[in-house]
C-alpha cells in the first residue's frame, strides 16, 4: 500500500487534490514528499478513470508552474491524452526504459489493433497512478494471476510518460509483406537509417515493429510500465530488444539543469526546449503538409544505442577531451569563451590561428550552422549494463532524439559519423527509426487514424 | 583504422614544445588522497591586469588557475628566473573561461605574465618566488641533448619502418596481382606490421589514413574502398559474408596500384621529419589505445584474423617510443619508469605465449580467457602509459 496513506491527515490531502496541488512546497512538505498521485490513492478517492485525468491535467499545470521546486519536479503528472503524445516535449526524466517489439507471426490487422487499444489503456491508467485493469494488483479473484503486476504499489507516478512509435516493418516487412494492409500509408520517411560510416549495428538491438518509451523519475515506475504492456502483448508482439537508461542527458525545458553524459560533459546545452514552441512546429512535429495525414501532429524516433569505450577516454588528457568536445569540461562554455549557454564562435583562434574549437570538435560538427539549420529534439539516456568480456564497462549514451523528419538525422548523424573527433571513443552498436503517431484522444487508441 | 583525432593530438600539442628545466609535471596514479598537498593559486587575466592571489609559494606543487576577465583569447606564462625561459605556459583560454596549470616549481625565483590577445609582450609581468620547503625535490638537469637523441632515433625508425613497409608492399602487390593468393596472404600481416608499428605517424597524413586502412564498417555510402582491408576481404573470402564475389582482375590491379602509390606517397611525407617529446610520449600512448580499441577487440582484421600481428606491432612501436624517453623518464619520475617497465614486461609476456613460428595464433583460435587477459594487461599498462606526456611535457 501506499506510503503516504498510511495516516488519515495524508488521506485528507490526497482526497483534496486541488488543494494538494496548488499549495506550496512548504505547506505539504511535512507529511507528503510529492505531489504525485499516488496508485491506490487514485484509484481510491478519485476513483474513475476521467477524474484522473482531469487530475492530471491540474498536475502537469501545477508541476510547470512550481518546476524549480524539488517537491513538484520528481513527481508531476502528465496528461497521456491531448494533441501530440507525452513524453516529447514533457520535461526529460531521469529514468528511462526503451522497448521494441515485433508482432508475433499470425497476428491479424484486427488483433494488433486490439493491442493497440488495450495498450492505449493500461498506458492511460499507469499515467494517471493507476493500476491496470479492473481489480488492479492486490484487488481481484484469490485464484487468479493478478492484473497489475504490483511493483509500483505506493510509488508516486513520478511523471510517467508512455510514448508509441511504429517502426519501417509494420507496414512491410524486409520480405515485401504487407501483413494488416497499411503499406500504402507508409511515409516515404520512414525507411531504415542508412549505413554511417563506423557503424558497428547488433540486429538484436536494432529496429523493430513497434516501440515504447516509457520515461519516469522511478526507475521501477518505468519499469513497471514496460512489464505490464509486454505482458498484454504475449500472443499479439513479443519484446525484441530493450533499454534501461538513467540519468537524462539532455534537457528539453529551459528549467532543467543541463546533465551530464558518462563522459563528464554536459549535454544537450543547446538542445530543442519545449518553451521555443516555433522551433519545435518547425523542427519536431511532423506538419499537415508533410504527410501523411494519419502522422500528422507526431514525430519521427530515432534511437541509437551508442557504446563508448570509456575506459580509454578516461586515460585522455584533459585538454583533448574538452578540444574532443570543444567545450570545457568544468562550466560546459564553449572554448571560445564565455558561460554554457554562450554561442560558440567557430572563427575565433588562438595559438598558430587555429580555432579554438577545432574542425573535428562535437559542438562545432552537431551545431545548426553546420547542418542547414537542422536541430535534433534529444532525449537521451546514460546506460551502463554490467561488463562487457573484456572487463569493460558495457556504458554509453541511449541516444534518443525526436524530428520532424528522418532526413534531419541523417544529415546530422553523418556530418558526425564522417568527421567527430568523439568517433575515437564511441560506437554506434544499435539502431531503429520509428513513427510515433500524434496525440491520442480520450476514448480512441495510439495510431487510430493509421487504421481509420 | 582512422581515428580522426590522433593526427590532431599528435600534431597539435607538440605546440608546447619543451619546457623541463627544473621542472617536471606530476605523475603517477590516480591520488587516493584528495587532500591537498598543493599551493593553490588563482590568476586573474584582464585587458591590462595579470593579477595574482600570492607573489610566493611554498616550492613544490602549486596549481595556477587562471581566468580570463578580458574579451579576448589570453595566455599565462610561468618563466625562470632569466625572465625568458618558459617554465609552464596556459594557452587558448577564451574570454570568460578558467584554466588550471600546474606545475612543480623548485626553490628559486621566477616571473608571471599574461598575453591577451596573444601577440606582444603580454602585461602584467611580475617577479614570482618558490620559497624553499624541505620536501621540495630537486630535478636540476640539462635534458635537451637526451630528447634530441631521443627524437632522432624516433625518426629514423620511422624512416626505416617505412622503408620495409614499401618493399613488403611490393613483394604482397606483385603475388596479389598475379593471382598467386597463397603468397600474399603469408605476406599480408607480415607487411602490415611495419604500418602498424608506426600506426600514428602514418595516421597524421589527412586522407593517406583512410586511403590505406579503412575498415569496410567505417565506408559512407557511396565511397571508393581502397587499401589494405580491401582487399584483405578478396584473399579471404571464405571469411566474407554470403554472396560475396570474387574482384575482378581489373579491378586487383587498381588496388593495387593504388595501394603501391599510397605508399610511396607516405614515404615521401615521413622523410625529415622532427618529433617534439610530447608528440613521442602521446605517440606511444596512440598506439596502446588503438590496441584497446580496435587489435584486443579482434575488430582490425575482420577476415584474416591477424590482429595479434597488428598487436604486437603496436607494442612494439609503443615501446620504441618509450624506450626513446626512458632515460629522460629515469630523472624525472623513476617510479612512473619502473611501473612501465613492469607492465610493458607483462604485455610482452602474454604476447610471446600466443607465438606461431614467425607469428601469431589467430584471433579467432584465443580463448576468451586469452583475450580477457591481454584486456586487462592493455589496461594495467594503459594507466602508467598515460602518464608520460604530463610526467615529461610541460
Amino acid at each position: 500500500m501506499t506510503r503516504s496513506l498510511k495516516s488519515s491527515s495524508t488521506r485528507g490531502k490526497r482526497a483534496q487534490p486541488s488543494a494538494a496541488l496548488s499549495a506550496g512546497p512548504t505547506s505539504a512538505a511535512p507529511a507528503t514528499p510529492t505531489y504525485g498521485l499516488s496508485r491506490r490513492g487514485l484509484l481510491g478517492f478519485a476513483g474513475a478513470g476521467v477524474a484522473g485525468i482531469g487530475l492530471g491535467v491540474a498536475g502537469d499545470r501545477a508541476a510547470v508552474a512550481s518546476l524549480g521546486s524539488e517537491a513538484a519536479s520528481v513527481s508531476p503528472v502528465y496528461p497521456f491524452y491531448g494533441n501530440h503524445q507525452a513524453g516529447i516535449v514533457t520535461p526529460a526524466q531521469d529514468r528511462l526504459h526503451f522497448a521494441a517489439f515485433d508482432v508475433s507471426a499470425g497476428t491479424t490487422r484486427a488483433e494488433l489493433i486490439e493491442l493497440l487499444r488495450d495498450w492505449t489503456i493500461a498506458a492511460a491508467s499507469m499515467a494517471a497512478g493507476q493500476e491496470i485493469g479492473e481489480y488492479g494488483a492486490v484487488s481481484g479473484p484469490y485464484d487468479a494471476p493478478p492484473e497489475d503486476t504490483g511493483e509500483a504499489q505506493g510509488l508516486p507516478t513520478a511523471g510517467l510518460t508512455i510514448t508509441f512509435g511504429f517502426g519501417p516493418t509494420l507496414f512491410e516487412t524486409a520480405d515485401g509483406v504487407d501483413r494488416f494492409g497499411i503499406v500504402g500509408r507508409r511515409p516515404a520517411g520512414l525507411a531504415p537509417l542508412p549505413h554511417f560510416p563506423g557503424d558497428d549495428l547488433d540486429a538484436g538491438r536494432s529496429d523493430g515493429d513497434l516501440c515504447i518509451q516509457a520515461c519516469s523519475n522511478d526507475p521501477q515506475v518505468a519499469v513497471h510500465a514496460i512489464r505490464n504492456l509486454s505482458r498484454i502483448a504475449f500472443g499479439r508482439a513479443a519484446l525484441r530488444w530493450s533499454q534501461l537508461g538513467f540519468g537524462r542527458t539532455s534537457s528539453t525545458s529551459t528549467a532543467q539543469a543541463t546533465p551530464r553524459n558518462l563522459f563528464g560533459f554536459m549535454d544537450g546545452t543547446s538542445n530543442i526546449k519545449a518553451e521555443e514552441p516555433e522551433v519545435v512546429a518547425d523542427q519536431v512535429w511532423v506538419a499537415t503538409s508533410d504527410g501523411p495525414a494519419w502522422l500528422a501532429g507526431g514525430s519521427y524516433l530515432v534511437a541509437r544505442r551508442i557504446r563508448m569505450t570509456i575506459e580509454t577516454w578516461d586515460r585522455s588528457i584533459l585538454s583533448e577531451q574538452e578540444a574532443v568536445f570543444g567545450r570545457t569540461k568544468g562550466s560546459g562554455a564553449p572554448l571560445s569563451g564565455g558561460t554554457e549557454f554562450t554561442e560558440p564562435n567557430f572563427v575565433l583562434t588562438g595559438r598558430e590561428d587555429r580555432p579554438l574549437i577545432g574542425a573535428a570538435a562535437h559542438v562545432r560538427l552537431a551545431h545548426p550552422t553546420q547542418n542547414k539549420g537542422m536541430k535534433l529534439l534529444r532525449r537521451g539516456y546514460n546506460f551502463v549494463d554490467g561488463n562487457d568480456e573484456l572487463g569493460r564497462l558495457e556504458a554509453g549514451l541511449f541516444f534518443i532524439s525526436f524530428q520532424r523528419s528522418p532526413a534531419q538525422f541523417t544529415a546530422v548523424q553523418l556530418n558526425l559519423a564522417k568527421r567527430d573527433a568523439l568517433n575515437e571513443y564511441i560506437r554506434h552498436v544499435g539502431s531503429a527509426l520509428f513513427a510515433a503517431p500524434g496525440g491520442i484522444s480520450a476514448g480512441s487508441y495510439v495510431g487510430a487514424a493509421l487504421f481509420a | 583504422m582512422p581515428r580522426v583525432l590522433r593526427s590532431a593530438r599528435l600534431l597539435g600539442v607538440g605546440v608546447l614544445g619543451v619546457g623541463v628545466l627544473g621542472v617536471s609535471l606530476l605523475s603517477g596514479c590516480v591520488a587516493n588522497d584528495p587532500a591537498a598537498l598543493h599551493t593553490a593559486l588563482t590568476v586573474d587575466s584582464s585587458a591590462t591586469e595579470c593579477a595574482l592571489s600570492a607573489n610566493e609559494a611554498p616550492a613544490g606543487s602549486i596549481r595556477f588557475s587562471i581566468t580570463n576577465s578580458g574579451d579576448q583569447v589570453t595566455e599565462f606564462y610561468l618563466l625562470a628566473d632569466d625572465g625568458l625561459r618558459i617554465v609552464g605556459e596556459a594557452e587558448n583560454i577564451g574570454p570568460g573561461l578558467s584554466r588550471d596549470l600546474v606545475v612543480q616549481l623548485d626553490a628559486g625565483n621566477y616571473f608571471t605574465a599574461c598575453k591577451p590577445g596573444m601577440t606582444g609582450d603580454g602585461v602584467g609581468k611580475a617577479e614570482f618566488t618558490a620559497t624553499k620547503t624541505d620536501a621540495a625535490a630537486t630535478v636540476d638537469v640539462d635534458l635537451a641533448a637526451q630528447i634530441d637523441t631521443a627524437n632522432s632515433d624516433y625518426a629514423s625508425y620511422v624512416s626505416d619502418q617505412i622503408d620495409q613497409l614499401v618493399t613488403g608492399t611490393d613483394s604482397f602487390a606483385a603475388a596479389y596481382i598475379n593471382g598467386d593468393d597463397d603468397t600474399a596472404r603469408s605476406l599480408y600481416a607480415s607487411t602490415r606490421v611495419h604500418w602498424e608499428r608506426v600506426e600514428t605517424i602514418a595516421e597524421s597524413f589527412g586522407d593517406l589514413d583512410p586511403k590505406l586502412d579503412l575498415r569496410e564498417a567505417d565506408l559512407e555510402v557511396g565511397q571508393d574502398w581502397t587499401g589494405w582491408h580491401a582487399i584483405e576481404k578478396d584473399l579471404w573470402p571464405t571469411e566474407a559474408e554470403a554472396g560475396f564475389e570474387a574482384y575482378s582482375t581489373e579491378k586487383r590491379a587498381a588496388l593495387t596500384q593504388q595501394l603501391v602509390a599510397d605508399t610511396a606517397t607516405l614515404h615521401s611525407k615521413v622523410q625529415g621529419l622532427s618529433f617534439t617529446l610530447s608528440q613521442q610520449t602521446n605517440g606511444a600512448i596512440g598506439l596502446l589505445d588503438e590496441v584497446a580499441t580496435g587489435k584486443v577487440t579482434g575488430e582490425e582484421e575482420t577476415w584474416s584474423h591477424t590482429d595479434l600481428w597488428d598487436f604486437q606491432a603496436n607494442v612494439d612501436g609503443a615501446q620504441v617510443l618509450y624506450d626513446g624517453v626512458r632515460p629522460i623518464l629515469l630523472q624525472t619520475d623513476a617510479d612512473l619508469a619502473a611501473s612501465l617497465d613492469a607492465e610493458f614486461a607483462s604485455l610482452q609476456a602474454l604476447l610471446d605465449v600466443q607465438r606461431v613460428g614467425d607469428g601469431f595464433k589467430l584471433y579467432t583460435d584465443l580463448t576468451p580467457a586469452e583475450i580477457r587477459a591481454l584486456a586487462d594487461q592493455v589496461n594495467a599498462l594503459g594507466e602508467p602509459l598515460h602518464q608520460l606526456t604530463a610526467a615529461l611535457v610541460l
